[in-house]
């Protein structure tokens, strides 16, 4: 049924126009607040926002949910959800989530963060984190650059990328390789969930919201630390188009980040969705 | 009944019966022992624990666990408080209550294990990026290290803010007879800031950021506000011997003991000196130590650093009386004997 109006075809929830023909299939997550982000256009952080928020509905979990904010882009994601928010140091969300979750363990803490916060700065905050099994869900959002700073080299910037500061392309020789976090954190004892998804197109962001979903489950039963790693686009810096940098993650990024399971603990397969 | 307790120890038990929920920490000497003793009775008592990977980490599992409404604290020495400054600031910023112990030793570097009085402009003076200052308390005893801390959660709270226990290692590691304080109950309490969970209330939002200048401005104006307040209710100072003092040695901690020693020696040789010792660092007794200045000849600071207190001692005293400096550094202790001749000295 077409709304009155609507002439991009989807019925809304707001307003006087749902009657007894029509019904809700999409609608503002309750725990998302109605605040248009900051986010640049094309940028994907606000679909993962949305995947999150979506989750923590369904999950009936909204009342009980704290989110550790990272400092980067999505250092402001708090003002976006409809939860409580800390706001970490850069890097340290990790160990912000551990003293919350320690204090109050029938909460859900979450920590959302970026390449920058959690494969460079926050190195060793997140490998302890998982090693220690922290009973915390990570949503660790990878674009291969520092958004905020203006288009730094990360710790995940491809090889040959050109960045503010890797202007002739990242030169392995020099500047090293780019850090793959799943499949180093998968190695890790006390971790027990470890995905790697990308928002790329519909399907994959279905997936995307599966694995975050799967990721809150394993925390609800306690079951581990568990991570899922979200390959995005950042148009501005990359300096292309938004549908060219979907393009870009689909191309260059998974190729070398490759999308999967990289630990799916025994322990938690009774409550995840494969 | 009294009972033979080492510092670190008394220290860690005190908070224990402060009702302390949360301890994040890492190893260093001279404090490991609180680490230890943390690892012990907090999980006996259902109460969170961790040991963390870095100092880094510890005061932001503490800065996250303070968030939540625990009782939190950390402890560390020296160099492991320069890593927590970054924490630090984050904590001043956003106002959570924490407490911190440092129990000193020798810098700069890695210096060494020995008790120092080396981090007074670290402490005192900020640390972190930004505008604030935690308070800062200074034992010169076991019972009083035991007392600061009991005492400090209270004080954090009301004011929302860092409490730091300075104390040097000779504080954490000798061993006196103390009495304990009694054990306390914390009971669950919501004060309206804390993120639990936004069921039934609106959502929480703890965080240190402010991009427009001119709310940045607003908020630093209240956490001057708040210094102000501190400034004025939480100084703490003992003296020894000054109602009738010609001369005042001046001395916190450790120095503050060789110090009283020296100054009764110098009485028994008919020298009218007394001890003034500051217990608050921050906020410094300035407006005691402008009264002692009216009334004394000259003061001797006393210090195992190369004179970092002496300049809040200064401020105090505005140029009305002169000021002499003994102080060791190394993780050297000052004992009586070598005070003694520079007492001497000034009434010379």
């Amino acid at each position: 049924m077409v709304a009155p109006g609507n002439h991009k075809g989807y019925p809304y929830q707001r307003g006087n126009m749902i009657n007894e023909h029509m019904q809700t299939v999409f609608k503002y997550p309750d725990s998302m607040t109605e605040v248009a982000t900051h986010y640049c256009p094309g940028c994907t952080h606000g679909v993962i926002h949305r995947l999150i928020a979506q989750v923590i509905d369904e999950l009936g979990i909204r009342e009980k949910t704290i989110g550790v904010a990272p400092v980067g882009c999505s250092v402001f994601i708090y003002n976006y959800f409809d939860i409580d928010f800390a706001e970490a140091a850069h890097g340290r969300a990790p160990a912000m989530a551990t003293g919350i979750k320690r204090s109050l363990p029938d909460r859900v803490v979450f920590t959302y963060q970026g390449d920058g916060d959690l494969a460079a700065i926050g190195t060793a905050e997140i490998m302890h984190a998982a090693a220690r099994g922290e009973n915390i869900t990570v949503i660790f959002v990878n674009n291969a650059i520092y958004g905020m700073t203006g288009g730094q080299m990360a710790p995940t910037t491809l090889p040959g990328m050109k960045t503010t500061s890797s202007p002739r392309g990242r030169d392995v020789e020099l500047q090293g390789f780019p850090i793959k976090m799943s499949e180093i954190l998968a190695q890790m004892s006390g971790a027990t969930y470890i995905v790697r998804r990308s928002v790329h197109d519909p399907g994959n962001i279905n997936r995307t919201k599966k694995a975050i979903r799967n990721a809150f489950n394993v925390q609800l039963n306690q079951a581990g630390f568990a991570m899922v790693e979200i390959l995005s686009s950042c148009p501005t810096n990359w300096g292309v188009t938004p549908a060219d940098a979907l393009k870009f993650v689909k191309e260059q990024m998974i190729p070398y980040y490759p999308l999967g399971d990289y630990k799916v603990a025994d322990a938690v397969k009774n409550f995840i969705t494969p | 009944m009294k009972e033979l307790w080492k510092g670190n120890e008394a220290i860690a038990e005190a908070a224990i019966r402060a009702g302390v929920e949360s301890y994040f920490g890492y190893p260093i000497t001279p404090q490991t022992e609180l680490l230890e003793y943390f690892s012990r009775r907090m999980p006996e008592l259902g109460r969170a624990f961790v040991q963390a990977e870095s100092e880094v980490a510890a005061i932001n599992m503490v800065y996250g666990a303070a968030s939540a409404g625990a009782r939190a604290m950390s402890s560390s020495s020296s160099p492991g408080i320069s890593l927590m400054q970054e924490g630090l600031s984050y904590i001043a910023g956003s106002e959570v209550p924490v407490v911190l112990v440092d129990i000193m030793r020798g810098g700069p570097g890695l210096g060494n294990i020995a008790p120092s009085q080396g981090d007074y402009f670290q402490l005192t003076k900020g640390g972190g990026h930004g505008d604030y200052r935690p308070i800062v308390l200074a034992p010169a005893s076991v019972q009083e290290a035991a007392d600061l801390t009991y005492g400090a959660f209270d004080l954090a709270e009301k004011y929302r803010h860092i409490v730091i226990i300075a104390a040097d290692g000779n504080i954490g590691q000798m061993m006196e007879p103390i009495e304990l304080p009694p054990p306390r109950k914390i009971e669950k309490r919501d004060r309206g800031w804390e993120l639990t969970g936004a069921a039934g209330r609106p959502r929480r939002i703890i965080t240190s950021i402010y991009l427009q200048p001119e709310v940045l401005h607003k908020f630093n104006v209240h956490l001057q506000e708040k210094q102000r307040e501190i400034e004025k209710n939480e100084v703490r100072f003992a003296e020894f011997l000054m109602d009738d003092a010609e001369y005042a040695v001046v001395a916190f901690g450790s120095s503050a003991r060789a110090s009283q020693t020296a100054v009764k020696w110098a009485r028994a040789k008919g020298i009218r000196v007394g001890l003034f010792r500051p217990i608050s660092l921050y906020p410094f007794p300035y407006e005691r130590i402008a009264q002692i200045a009216q009334r004394v000849k000259a003061m001797l600071v006393v210090e195992m650093s190369s004179g970092q207190m002496i300049e809040d001692v200064q401020l105090g005293v505005l140029g009305r009386v002169p000021i002499k400096f003994y102080g060791v550094m190394g993780g050297l202790v000052p004992f009586p004997d070598e005070v003694l001749p520079e007492i001497e000295r000034l009434v010379r």
